[in-house]
């Protein structure tokens, strides 16, 4: 007789009980990224909207980020570091095939009772493990998740490179994601077309550099155009959908908080979806640069912090990027 | 060349960039003329795309230089 097995129960739902977020000390301008690529200040900021980014030290890690953005969260949230039962990092960017950065990052919270895994879903990483680590809380896995974005994308990018290196930069968020009576993190809405991979994808694999050499290290490359127009269409739609399986409508946002991939992508969603006007939107790229999975929790720590958006108010977050990776979701904010 | 499209196209053209209505002509270059970069142009396609029902390939958003070019293409494309 086949052994009767007993399942894990969670809590009715999940939320987020607060944000944290880490932008590197160093202030990079427009100018100082022209000293190596043929552009100009005026140029970078019509095609972008950002104005200057975050650049980490050379010898702050991947981990060192992650650290002080999650610290910050738990510190918010009031939960313990024992207390943790998992920690998620998003991340392209941590520099080794093993061990995951997550479980480093657990060790020096002191999570001593969590699991640690990494998700490489790019700039859709941080929606990506808020979904699973709802899911984690409502199926009984987890009580308490700490999920990171973060990426150190100045290690992975040509600085010479015009077309990408005036874009990224980085930084660290982090969000922990708890039990709650009440219903706060909506359905997610997420996907992934395999088939365009090479529109944001690495210029060769480390064996390909480690085999034949030549003098490029791996490094980020980009498809403007096919991106913006994926971005725009894909996410747009995405993003609707999301309100529509929470039950909300755009008019009931107090924020739209999409990835920080470019101001322009951001406009253009905007038109798209036909925000109404009152919402207000994240426009942290301007002083922070594209982060990938870091940029929606750093964006929605801004927001918070200097009183743009309500606590408790509702947002909406897309994030998407390389794989072609998308996850959107209605949340109610820590 | 059909009016409507190319009044149909300026609207768009000027929705996503700005561009004042009568200064979108055929003999008109996107790029050289009107300013419109690589980002807005993408804007300029899809909303067509949408009012047209056409399908407009990346591969082929370079080949249309003038707003007469574009216009060519969308009453090639929905004919």
């Amino acid at each position: 007789m086949t052994a009767r097995i007993q399942t894990p129960t969670g809590a009715p739902y999940a939320r987020i009980l607060a944000v944290g977020s880490y932008r590197p000390e160093r202030v990079v301008t427009n100018a100082e990224v022209c000293e190596r690529i043929d552009s100009t200040d005026e140029w970078i900021r019509e095609r972008s909207g950002i104005v200057e980014r975050r650049y980490a030290a050379p010898d702050e890690s991947v981990i060192d980020l992650s650290v002080n953005a999650a610290e910050k969260a738990l510190a918010a949230a009031g939960i313990t570091a024992d207390q943790v039962g998992f920690v998620l990092v998003a991340t392209v960017t941590h520099p080794y095939q093993t061990p995951s950065a997550a479980s480093e990052v657990a060790y020096r919270l002191g999570a001593v009772n969590a699991a640690a895994t990494d998700i490489s879903s790019a700039c859709a990483g941080f929606c990506y493990g808020l979904a699973m680590a709802q899911d984690m809380v409502r199926g009984g896995s987890a009580t308490y998740v700490v999920v990171v974005g973060v990426e150190k994308l100045t290690d992975w990018i040509d600085l010479d490179d015009r077309a990408t290196a005036f874009i990224f930069a980085d930084g660290a968020g982090a969000v922990v994601v708890g039990p709650s009576d009440e219903p706060a993190i909506g359905p997610v809405v997420w996907g992934s077309d395999g088939s365009q991979h090479d529109a944001i994808c690495m210029t060769q694999s480390l064996i390909d550099f480690r085999d034949n050499g030549g003098p490029r290290f791996p490094t980020l490359s980009m498809q403007g155009q096919q991106v913006f127009r994926w971005a725009v269409s894909n996410g747009s739609v995405k993003a609707q959908e999301a309100l529509e399986r929470a039950g909300v409508t755009a008019d009931d946002l107090d924020a739209f908080i999409p990835h920080q991939a470019n101001m322009r992508i951001t406009d253009a969603m905007i038109r798209a979806l036909k925000l109404p006007e009152h919402v207000p939107v994240a426009r942290d790229i301007e002083t922070t640069g594209n982060t990938s999975a870091a940029s929606i929790p750093i964006a929605m720590d801004r927001m918070l912090s200097t009183g743009e958006v309500p606590h408790g108010g509702t947002a909406l977050l897309i994030g998407f990027g390389a794989g072609l990776a998308y996850a959107a979701q209605v949340v109610t904010l820590p | 060349m059909s009016q409507e499209i190319l009044d149909g196209l300026a609207v768009i053209v000027n929705e996503v960039a700005g561009v004042p209505v009568a200064d979108i002509q055929p003999d008109k270059s996107f790029i050289d003329d009107l300013d419109i970069d690589s980002l807005s142009m993408v804007e300029v396609v899809m909303a067509a795309e949408d009012k047209w029902g056409v399908k407009i390939p990346d591969s082929e958003v370079k080949n249309l230089r003038t707003v007469g070019d574009a216009v060519a293409y969308i009453e090639k494309s929905t004919a």
